[in-house]
């Protein structure tokens, strides 16, 4: 076996690990059991297929258009994924489908424009996967804060817009307080790297036999363009969803959670 | 030619049919003194006075406002023009003063202690942490910031439903200054005593439609005023 090869007895001896969430979930009875085993089978049917699919399409005599059709899926199940999280928002959907879009676009630009990688099906794939996926979270993170906040802080926003405030200004505090909350922890993640973890793609060209600072160059380069990619969908979200939630004249529409009194 | 009124409200229903929160509204609120929207909870009063500045809009029905369909202004003129305080005082981060700066950005010291003293507040509250006021100054500098807009109309939600006594006084006083000065209000309330000691014009809900409305001698009575 080569140093970086598990194989499927490997895969099999890391359930143990599984095992033992198994047993803090019984112990504990946090009756997660089921969670953790259908999580556990679907990862590994979803990855197995994905490895497959992944071989074939980093093939380099497979046409890079399978690349390219690939990434167009990551990006509009990310879409879907945002949408389902907050069905509050109305065209949720689009809004995230710009929002990974524009990660996507952006994050390809840099890297295959100034040369960072190769155009190929080997990275295409991978780095829209890291680059969306992180993206995605946080979209997700400031959707799901914007809804909340504005719903509870719907006196402040009314207030704003009683003084006369357009929509976006009224709800400018809210935003920008929703925008730390879901670029902090990719911030913090990469002032940490290195020191609190080592990430995942650096780990897996070590375990694979890279030279580590040869590693450390692609995730650094990879690191960088998902903090630029957090920012851009998290403000493309947010920016999308604050609209949607204010009619045209500039009223706060009926949200979930809303605390507002009647006479 | 009669004066217009300072808002009318022709069949105006709000909410959905079965849980209409104003069902069929006609009323007509003048436009000089001080009108007293009165009714129980759920009569619609809230409803009826976010209608006045577009913080909601009529499922069906017109809202004028002197003569002009609400729904036909531009919404961030009217509520320049007409200013609203709500039930429980809302300040902004920040000092009082950055509070005002919130409604007239070129707000500087000298106006904004003007703007204070209407609301009956000194100067040194200029400088004072928003967060850290009471009730009753709280929703002074709220009114104060209502009126850095220069509002034609006061729109006021209950706006002495959280304060004691002594603060509800200076409040009612100082909206009377604001009357006495031409400035029209609207002043919503559940209490009866407060209907009967403010009121120069009533309109009283009920279950979303008036159930009475005119000048306060007549639908009051004389003699308890």
């Amino acid at each position: 076996m080569e140093s970086g090869d598990v194989g499927y007895l490997g895969l099999a001896a890391s359930l143990v690990l599984v095992a033992v969430a198994l047993t803090i979930s019984r112990r504990l009875r946090l009756r997660l059991e089921r969670d953790l085993v259908v999580s556990v089978v679907r990862g590994l049917v979803q990855l197995l297929v994905v490895g497959a699919a992944l071989a074939i399409v980093i093939d380099p005599d497979t046409s890079l258009v399978w690349s390219w059709l690939w990434v167009a899926g990551i990006v509009v199940f990310a879409a879907a994924t945002v949408k389902r999280r907050a069905p509050a928002v109305p065209g949720l959907f689009w809004i995230g489908l710009a929002a990974n879009g524009a990660t996507a676009v952006v994050g390809f630009a840099v890297t295959f424009g100034l040369g960072i990688f190769p155009v190929e099906g080997r990275t295409l794939v991978p780095i829209a996967g890291m680059l969306v996926g992180n993206a995605m979270k946080s979209g997700i993170v400031v959707v799901e804060r914007l809804v909340e906040a504005l719903a509870d802080g719907r006196p402040e926003v009314e207030a704003r817009l009683a003084l006369g405030q357009p929509w976006s200004a009224a709800s400018r505090p809210i935003v920008r307080s929703a925008l730390r909350v879901a670029l902090s922890p990719q911030i913090e993640n990469t002032k940490a790297l290195g020191i609190v973890f080592l990430p995942g793609a650096m780990t897996g060209l070590v375990l694979a036999g890279v030279d580590p600072v040869d590693a450390v160059l692609v995730q650094l380069a990879l690191m960088y363009l998902i903090l630029g990619g957090v920012a851009t969908t998290t403000a493309v979200t947010a920016l999308g969803t604050v609209r949607r939630l204010f009619t045209a004249d500039h009223r706060l529409v009926s949200l979930p959670r809303s605390t507002r009194d009647t006479g | 030619m009669s004066e217009a009124a300072l808002f009318q409200f022709d069949s105006v229903s709000v909410g959905p049919p079965g849980a209409r929160r104003l069902d069929g509204l006609d009323a007509a609120l003048p436009d000089h003194g001080l009108t007293v929207v009165a009714g129980h909870s759920g009569a619609g009063k809230s409803t009826l006075l976010r209608l006045c500045n577009r913080l909601e809009v009529p499922s069906a029905g017109v809202v004028r406002h002197r003569g002009s369909d609400v729904a036909q202004r531009d919404p961030l003129e009217l509520r320049g023009e007409v200013a609203m305080v709500f039930q429980r005082p809302v300040t902004f981060a920040g000092t009082v003063h950055d509070n005002l700066r919130e409604a007239d950005r070129d707000c500087d010291a000298v106006r904004g202690a003007e703007l204070l003293e209407r609301a009956g507040l000194d100067a040194s509250f200029l400088e004072r942490d928003a967060g850290e006021l009471s009730g009753g100054e709280a929703q002074r500098a709220c009114l104060a910031r209502a009126l850095a807009t220069d509002p034609r109309v006061m729109l006021m939600d209950e706006p002495t439903s959280s304060l004691d006594g002594k603060a509800t006084a200076v409040l009612e006083r100082l909206v009377r200054q604001l009357v006495a000065g031409g400035t029209p209000v609207v002043w919503v309330t559940h209490s009866e005593e407060q209907l009967r000691r403010l009121a120069d014009h009533v309109l009283l809900l009920a279950d979303g439609r008036a159930d009475r409305s005119g000048a306060a001698k007549e639908v009051l009575g004389d003699g308890e005023r």
